[in-house]
Formats: structure tokens, C-alpha cells, sequence
């Protein structure tokens, strides 16, 4: 089996190029919320079942729709309160369902990229041309409703082909979040055009902590924070990024909201931190140390 | 493999939800609500009484807490019947020295079972809310209209003769319902269900032309949920519980009256060494000002008039 070849192989030691961050920032932090539409009866892929129960998934569908209704609110008012603006990984229905959480977004700044339309519509299995048609919604919906360039990408629900990045760098976009394998961006091989993997981090992600690794809020809160104090300490020497991936379903209720609020306005309080938008960091990244990167990563062998 | 063609057209992409059972509504943009006496926080405390048929299905998906071993499955039907027959009355114990009343599931089942069940309940001024008819009797969407017609007119019918309620609530068993539920149980007379959990208030919902209630029943902060299927340990139960309280009570200051919602599985909670955890959050709660005990019928009729 081989993989996919899209990017080579960059040592985390003293072969790889320093990043400076502006402002001699340490790390550059940001702050992802899924902002998502998941519909009671999608069509069927054949690859991937949308919800675990018969249609309709009530307890399902109703603990996704509380994001909206809900969890949002509190998850926007702590941000406020730490000074954090959002890059929201939008699927970008939610303009035309939800309005108004569009609205509260652009009004503070934050910067929209895509999540697709809707997340339970799976890029499996699509031919080259439906997945230009998804990218190319995405790109005219995010300008339409926010005048936004649509620059950053993460796949509905984490779904995929072979073609999937190569379609996302050709149509213009700049940066993915879609691969985990690094602490710091890094220059991605694609068909055409210029894309940067920018750390994500489903260690970070609430779903993944709380619903997979069981965690419980008040831990959650500590992972965030341990996971900051190394990055930070990394970060005198070479500039690193901590993401941290949000769902409005499950850090807005009022039971794990609070133990965020306390790792947020710790992280938030330290100097030396880049408070930055995907966009950001991947245009500073992209100007600065993409090339570099490339040059000093070495080829994958073959194996055997 | 390929997707059909349709597969990128989407008919229901607009304003709003893409169902008519209620409208999209931000809780932070609706009206602020007023408890009774200027309560701040309702507490509503809602076990449920379940069967677990040894000999269950388990279709067309596995409820939480279905049998787990192959038949007979004496372990675990034993332990959900320990609830009913122990940790019930432990809990009632419990909410008595609290002057909690509350609002408890019945399955149909255990009111035939245990008449002098619902009869404690009952003779304590908890509310009945219907929770169908057994764990092994799911109402889903390939169940046909007119069977689950029936199967909610018997349970209620049961229900209503042991408890000599009305029954105005209802919990579908496993939060599970078929797109005819909520037509169904309006037609029954029910007025609030307990089924979804996009909330933490009442909303008004359409069924079917009649109208009915969501009301924010908790399953993330559920003991169940919690204890068995995350594994925490009761002390994480008991922060969780103290964390949602305190974020609702700092709320209500400004965002008008909020519910604590706290949904029990007695078979959980009724343990000898989990009850003590409940007892830790009752005094957290009870400790505060403005806090209001009451049952899911009250806090709707409230809601109602202070909507």
C-alpha cells in the first residue's frame, strides 16, 4: 500500500529551519469552531452512514442542533472575554439556515474557511468534478455571506478521496487542516498551486478528548494547559502552533464550559503569544518559511 | 462506487431548520423567563423506571442498558431490576430530606410489575411522566403509524390507571421517536417531551397541527451517561453536575430563569456508594438562593406564563 506522497519526510530536530513569528510570538494559537448543519435524512454514501439510529436520530440530530441554539452563545461570550478571535470551520450551509451565527462571527473579525456544506455530506466517493462543484459552494457561498476569500480547508466530517487537496490548492485555496503529523505547518506536494498544512490537532479537538478519549471537562481543561506550557517552551527556539479545534454542541454546555474558560484565559494571558486566524498563520508560513521547509525535507524511500 | 446523482442538490438548504417540527430560535435571543417567587434556577429531578425484558431484541438498535450476555442474562437484568426494587427508594429517601419532588419516567411495564411502585411515587406528589411501554418496545422510524398509535394508547392507559394522573410528559424509551411521535403523543393528550436535546429550555414544538413541549431533559449530564458509558468516576459526576449548575445559576442573573435538569437511573445512582455523591450535589443546589424544586408539569405551566 502506498500513501498518498503529499508531503516528505522533516525531522523535529536541528535539521529543520526556525520559524519566527511576528512579534517574537512563541506560539501561534488559534482557536477553530466547527460551526455545523448535520441534516435529519441526508442521502447515503455508500461509504459512510450518517447517524448511528434509524432517521430521525432525534437524541442525535437535537444534541448537534444545540450548538446552534445554545452552545454558541456561551462558547462566543468566553472567547470575548479571553480577546480570541475564531476561524470558523464553517459547513457553509449554516449562511442560509442559520444566519445570524454568521452574522456574530463577521461582526467580530473572525475569518470563515470551509468545512464543507453540510457535515453530512461526505466527499467519499465523489468524482472529480462533484468535488470541484462542493469546493466552488463553498468559495461563493463564504464570499457571498461574508465577502471572505475562501482560504482555508477542512473536509465535511473528515471525508476524503485521492483528489480532495490536490482540487483544494488548484481552485486557490492556501492552507488545509486535514493532516496531523506536525507541531509546525508545512509545504504540502500538490498538482498546482501553493498549499500549507497548518496544525489542527485532533489531540486538542473537544470531540476527540471528550467523546472518544472520554475525558472529562475539568481534564480537559488541564490538557489544554500542559499542552500549551510545552509548546511554549518549545517556541523559544523555533515557533510552533497550538489549535484548538471546538464544537459549539459540546464546549458550549454549561458543564464543560467553565473548565475551558479557565485553560483559555490561561493560555491568553501569557505574552509571547500569537493570537492568529488559520489564514494568518498560514500566510505568514507561506511568505516566510514555506520554501525553506520544502528545501530542507528530506525524500520518502520506498517500502519494501 | 459512486454517489447518485442528486447527491450535491439540496432541496432543504434554506432559512431555518430542514423539518417543521419547530422553528430555529437562538436561546440567548428569546424572551427572559420568570420562575415562581423569583426563582432563579429550577431543579428538576427526573428518574426513570425501566424494564429490560430478559429475552429483549434489542431493535432496531440497542437501548442504554439492554442486556449485554447471551440469554439469560440474569447479571444484567438483575442489576437494572435492583433500581426499581432498592435504589428507587434510596433516592427517594434522599429527595424527601431535600423537599424535592419529582418527576419520574414509568415504563408501562414496571407500573403492571409494581403497582405499589408507582403508588410510592405517586403518594409523594412526584409527577408521572410516560416513558412507553418497555426497553425492548423502541418507537423508530420504520415502526409502522398505526402500531405505534397503539403502543402509545396502552402504555398511557396503563399508566394513567396506576398512577390516577393525567401524565401531561412523556420520555420515549432510549430518546428514540419515529417522524410520526410527536403527532402521535399530541394526539394522546401528552404536552411536553423529553426527547430532544438541542435546548436547555422549553420550546413550543408542532406535531402533527397540535401543538407540544420540548422540555430540556438531560442525557450528556445523565448518571448513566457519565458513570457507565464515560467511565468517570462519581466525583467527575459530581463536579459535572456542580459545573452545570453554577454556569446556569451565574447565568439566570442576567439571562432569566434557567432548569437544572437532573435525569437518574436509580439502578446508577441508587448504589450504596454513588448515593452520597447525589447527596453532595442536592446540598451544592439546595444551598444556593433561588433555587426551585419542581416537577416537569410546573416548570411548563411556568414557562408558559412567563414566556
Amino acid at each position: 500500500m502506498r500513501d498518498l506522497g503529499l508531503y516528505d519526510y522533516l525531522p523535529y530536530d536541528e535539521r529543520r529551519p526556525k520559524i519566527r513569528w511576528p512579534n517574537g510570538a512563541r506560539v501561534a494559537f488559534w482557536v477553530a469552531p466547527n460551526i455545523e448543519f448535520y441534516e435529519l435524512a441526508p442521502p447515503k454514501n455508500p461509504t459512510r452512514v450518517s447517524w448511528p439510529r434509524p432517521v430521525p436520530d432525534v437524541q442525535n440530530y437535537s444534541n448537534r442542533d444545540y450548538g446552534n441554539r445554545a452552545g454558541f452563545q456561551r462558547m462566543l461570550e468566553t472567547m470575548d472575554r479571553c480577546g480570541v478571535r475564531g476561524s470558523v470551520s464553517l459547513n457553509v450551509a449554516v449562511c442560509e439556515h442559520h444566519p445570524e451565527l454568521i452574522e456574530a462571527c463577521a461582526k467580530r473579525g473572525w475569518e470563515f474557511y470551509s468545512h464543507g456544506t453540510y457535515n453530512t455530506r461526505y466527499m467519499f466517493n465523489m468524482t472529480e468534478d462533484q468535488e470541484r462543484e462542493l469546493i466552488q459552494d463553498s468559495i461563493d457561498t463564504i464570499r457571498k455571506h461574508t465577502g471572505q476569500k475562501l482560504d482555508g480547508w477542512l473536509a465535511p466530517a473528515l471525508s476524503y478521496t485521492e483528489h480532495t487537496l490536490h482540487l483544494v490548492a488548484e481552485m486557490g485555496l492556501t492552507y488545509i487542516c486535514d493532516l496531523f503529523h506536525d507541531d509546525q505547518p508545512a509545504p504540502l506536494k500538490v498538482a498546482r498551486g501553493r498549499l500549507a498544512s497548518i496544525p489542527y490537532s485532533l489531540e486538542m479537538n473537544d470531540f476527540i478528548s471528550l467523546l472518544v478519549n472520554l475525558a472529562s471537562p475539568r481534564h480537559y481543561g488541564e490538557i489544554l494547559k500542559r499542552q500549551f506550557d510545552r509548546l511554549y517552551a518549545e517556541g523559544e527556539d523555533s515557533g510552533t502552533v497550538m489549535c484548538i479545534p471546538l464544537h459549539p454542541y459540546l464546549i458550549g454546555q454549561p458543564y464543560r464550559i467553565k473548565a475551558f474558560e479557565e485553560a483559555l484565559a490561561y493560555i491568553t494571558r501569557h505574552d509571547k503569544v500569537w493570537l492568529a486566524t488559520g489564514r494568518e498563520i498560514a500566510r505568514h508560513f507561506l511568505d516566510h518559511h514555506y520554501d525553506d521547509f520544502a528545501r530542507a525535507s528530506l525524500p520518502v524511500g520506498e517500502a519494501p | 462506487m459512486t454517489l447518485p446523482a442528486d447527491y450535491l442538490r439540496y432541496p432543504l438548504r434554506r432559512f431555518g431548520m430542514d423539518h417543521d417540527w419547530y422553528d430555529w430560535s437562538m436561546l440567548s435571543r428569546r424572551p427572559k423567563i420568570s420562575w415562581p417567587n423569583g426563582a432563579r434556577v429550577a431543579l428538576w429531578v427526573a428518574p426513570a423506571l425501566e424494564w429490560f425484558p430478559l429475552d429483549m431484541k434489542g431493535l432496531p438498535f440497542k437501548p442504554p442498558g439492554a442486556m449485554v450476555t447471551a440469554y439469560p442474562d440474569l447479571r444484567h437484568y438483575t442489576l437494572r431490576d435492583y433500581g426499581n426494587r432498592v435504589g428507587i427508594y434510596r433516592i427517594m429517601k434522599l429527595l424527601e430530606r431535600h423537599g424535592i419532588r419529582a418527576s419520574v419516567a414509568v415504563n408501562a411495564a414496571v407500573a403492571a410489575r409494581y403497582p405499589s411502585l408507582v403508588q410510592a411515587c405517586t403518594q409523594r406528589g412526584w409527577e408521572v411522566v410516560g416513558h412507553g411501554l418497555d426497553m425492548d418496545h423502541l418507537h423508530h422510524g420504520a415502526l409502522p403509524a398505526e402500531e405505534e398509535k397503539a403502543l402509545i394508547a396502552k402504555s398511557l392507559a396503563l399508566l394513567r390507571k396506576a398512577s390516577g394522573q393525567a401524565v401531561r410528559g412523556w420520555l420515549s424509551p432510549a430518546k428514540s421517536e419515529s417522524l410520526a411521535t410527536l403527532g402521535l403523543l399530541a394526539e394522546a393528550g401528552i404536552e411536553y417531551v423529553c426527547d430532544w436535546i438541542n435546548d436547555d429550555m422549553p420550546y413550543a414544538m408542532r406535531a402533527g397541527g397540535r401543538p407540544i413541549h420540548s422540555m430540556p431533559h438531560s442525557t450528556d449530564t445523565d448518571d448513566y451517561t457519565v458513570l457507565i458509558a464515560n467511565h468517570h468516576d462519581e466525583d467527575e459526576y459530581r463536579d459535572q453536575i456542580i459545573d452545570q449548575f453554577d454556569v446556569l445559576y451565574a447565568e439566570s442573573a442576567t439571562e432569566g430563569g434557567r432548569i437544572l435538569s437532573l435525569s437518574l437511573n436509580p439502578w446508577v445512582t441508587g448504589q450504596p456508594y454513588r448515593i452520597g455523591t447525589l447527596e453532595q450535589i442536592l446540598e451544592h443546589i439546595t444551598r444556593h438562593r433561588g433555587v426551585w424544586p419542581a416537577t416537569g408539569a410546573e416548570i411548563l405551566d411556568a414557562w408558559k406564563k412567563g414566556g
